[in-house]
């Protein structure tokens, strides 16, 4: 699936929640879901700070697609990172640096987004795409 | 019980009055800012709309009328904390740029290497940061009293680390973060004994205890404003009048000077020493209304009611399963901070938002405090006047919520 079908997945599953109650719930269980990151990339170097939770970021490169994997201490957070990577995980670099992620508006989630310095979110988008940026700069200097 | 009219103190407050998340707002973020009294939103629009001018140096009617507002403020901050003149009171941008005041102006000229200067672990970082800047400059050697697992300052292996060497004692007087009241009197004494000066971060202690510097005997107080119902970004300190005339100025400017030529300038006296440019006047005017109305009140009467709130909270939270109040010091301010076990502040924080409940989640801003309890932050209530046991309800229903939720 493309990055853009993956969203339009996602806003219509939250159109299913009239309520907030609802739409945590289905935050948190994604948050409960996503397999813990090994310890091994639990590394200060792919630490994203927010300033209540760290989050963790590890990317790597397979065939021209990038793959996230990704972890936070706090559930909600976690949650909301296991979104993103849903719909960016696997994807071509060019992709996701010039993916337009209009599903955190849509589902209701910017002002998370919107408070960075209580959460790495932000952040964290931001070192996806630098990730995608680096492994097509280095696919350029190799080829 | 108590002497206060809640229901009537709530109505002075417009920003009470709203819904968030589709629920009554219950704001329980006291301890990081207390919300406005409609007289003080009052007193800034009615600066703006009545008197506006630049003050010290009109001769115009409106720059009178503002220039007498100004000091009739510094006034009000001097009987507040019973200061012998209101020359010693210094207007600041808040807590944070009085302690950084200090350590770049008495800090830098009296403070040489090996001098050591002490504070807590339960400090805010604003009492740390200046103090660790001053040390690096200076070959200082910062030293911090241990406190017990009930958020208690050791007050024994304070008085050890006492010697000549001790130049500067900086203390919080009530922790943001835990609620604990530090014995400040027996602090500055011990300080003084030795020949150091003392310092009383006082920005959690103005809108609950009642401050007098002469029977503290304190050589400098900090204070902002907005934890005192009062306007943000500005406060005051206090200081000894023979150390502010001592210190060398920090900012250079406007008003701050006697005469300047290219050859050499000299400087004002107190208070006009430390205030260079334009002040902040407008927050200046409002923070008078703003002590006016605690005092009509009276510090006393709301000190009794929080302690109610507090007293109330402590035993409906500490009901809860699986919930560890963090800092349990007999003597404590209305803070209420806690730890919920599998559940990370954040997620707290978030949940209750949810529910219309403001409270504050992390590490308040004592990472080294957090680092004591071995802990990456808390969950914190703070109770101001105008708070209520149903409020308290809320929050326990709340949180019985964000178990269900998490757990
Ligand atoms: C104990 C304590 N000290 C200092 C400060 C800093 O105050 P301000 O940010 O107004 O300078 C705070 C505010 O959070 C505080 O709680």
């Amino acid at each position: 699936m493309t990055i853009n079908e993956i969203q339009d997945e996602i806003i219509e599953d939250f159109e299913l929640f009239d309520d907030w109650e609802g739409k945590y719930e289905y935050i948190i269980d994604l948050g409960k879901k996503l397999p813990e990151l090994a310890e091994e990339h639990k590394q200060d170097e792919n630490i994203i700070k927010g300033c209540q939770s760290v989050v963790w970021l590890h990317a790597y490169e397979e065939g021209g697609k990038v793959f996230y994997e990704a972890d936070s201490q706090a559930i909600i957070v976690k949650g909301l990172v296991s979104m993103l990577t849903k719909v960016l995980s696997g994807q071509p670099a060019e992709e996701i640096m010039k993916a337009d992620l209009y599903f955190i508006d849509k589902v209701g989630l910017a002002s998370h987004l919107a408070q960075t310095r209580s959460n790495g979110l932000v952040a964290m988008l931001k070192q996806m795409k630098n990730y995608a940026l680096a492994f097509t700069s280095k696919e350029a200097t190799t080829k | 019980m108590s002497q206060i009219n809640i229901n009537k103190v709530r109505e002075q407050f417009p920003i009470l009055h709203q819904e968030v998340n589709g629920k009554p707002l219950v704001y329980f973020d006291n301890a990081a800012t207390t919300q406005k009294p409609q007289v003080v939103i009052d007193a800034l629009s009615g600066y703006y709309s009545g008197y506006n001018a630049n003050i010290h140096r009109g001769i115009h009617y409106l720059a009178e009328k503002a220039t007498s507002a100004f000091e009739a403020s510094r006034k009000s901050i001097q009987e507040f904390l019973n200061a012998p003149s209101s020359d010693e009171i210094i207007f600041t941008y808040g807590t944070t740029d009085g302690i950084n005041l200090i350590s770049n102006t008495y800090g830098r000229a009296f403070l040489s290497e090996g001098d050591e200067i002490i504070i807590s672990t339960m400090e805010h970082h604003s009492n740390i940061v200046p103090w660790q800047m001053l040390c690096e400059e200076k070959g200082c050697v910062l030293k911090v009293i241990p406190i017990s697992d009930d958020g208690e300052l050791l007050m024994d292996e304070y008085h050890q680390m006492l010697s000549e060497k001790t130049k500067i004692v900086s203390v919080v007087y009530a922790s943001n973060a835990l609620g604990t009241i530090n014995p400040v009197k027996e602090i500055i004494d011990a300080a003084h004994s030795v020949g150091a000066v003392a310092i009383i971060d006082a920005a959690q202690a103005t809108s609950h205890i009642k401050i007098d510097v002469q029977s503290l005997d304190v050589d400098f107080i900090c204070f902002s404003a907005h934890k005192l119902y009062g306007p943000t970004g500005m406060g005051a300190l206090f200081g000894k009048r023979e150390l502010l005339e001592k210190m060398p100025p920090w900012r250079g400017g406007g008003e701050m000077i006697k005469e300047v030529s290219f050859d050499k300038t000299t400087y004002n006296e107190i208070p006009y020493k430390f205030e260079a440019g334009t002040p902040n006047i407008a927050d200046v005017v409002a923070l008078k209304t703003a002590l006016e109305y605690v005092n009509e009140l009276g510090l006393e009467n709301i000190s009794a009611y929080e302690q109610e709130l507090l007293a109330y909270a402590t035993d409906r939270l500490e009901a809860i399963e699986g919930l560890k109040i963090v800092g349990k010091a007999r003597e404590k301010v209305s803070v209420i901070s806690f730890v919920m076990d599998g559940i990370h502040p954040q997620d707290i924080g978030v949940l209750l938002d949810q529910q219309g409940i403001a409270i504050r989640t992390g590490h308040h801003c004592t990472q080294p405090l957090m680092q004591r309890f071995g802990i990456v932050g808390t969950s914190r209530a703070s109770f101001a006047v105008y708070n209520t046991k149903e409020e308290v309800d809320l929050l326990v229903e709340g949180l019985a919520k964000v178990k269900r939720f998490l757990l």
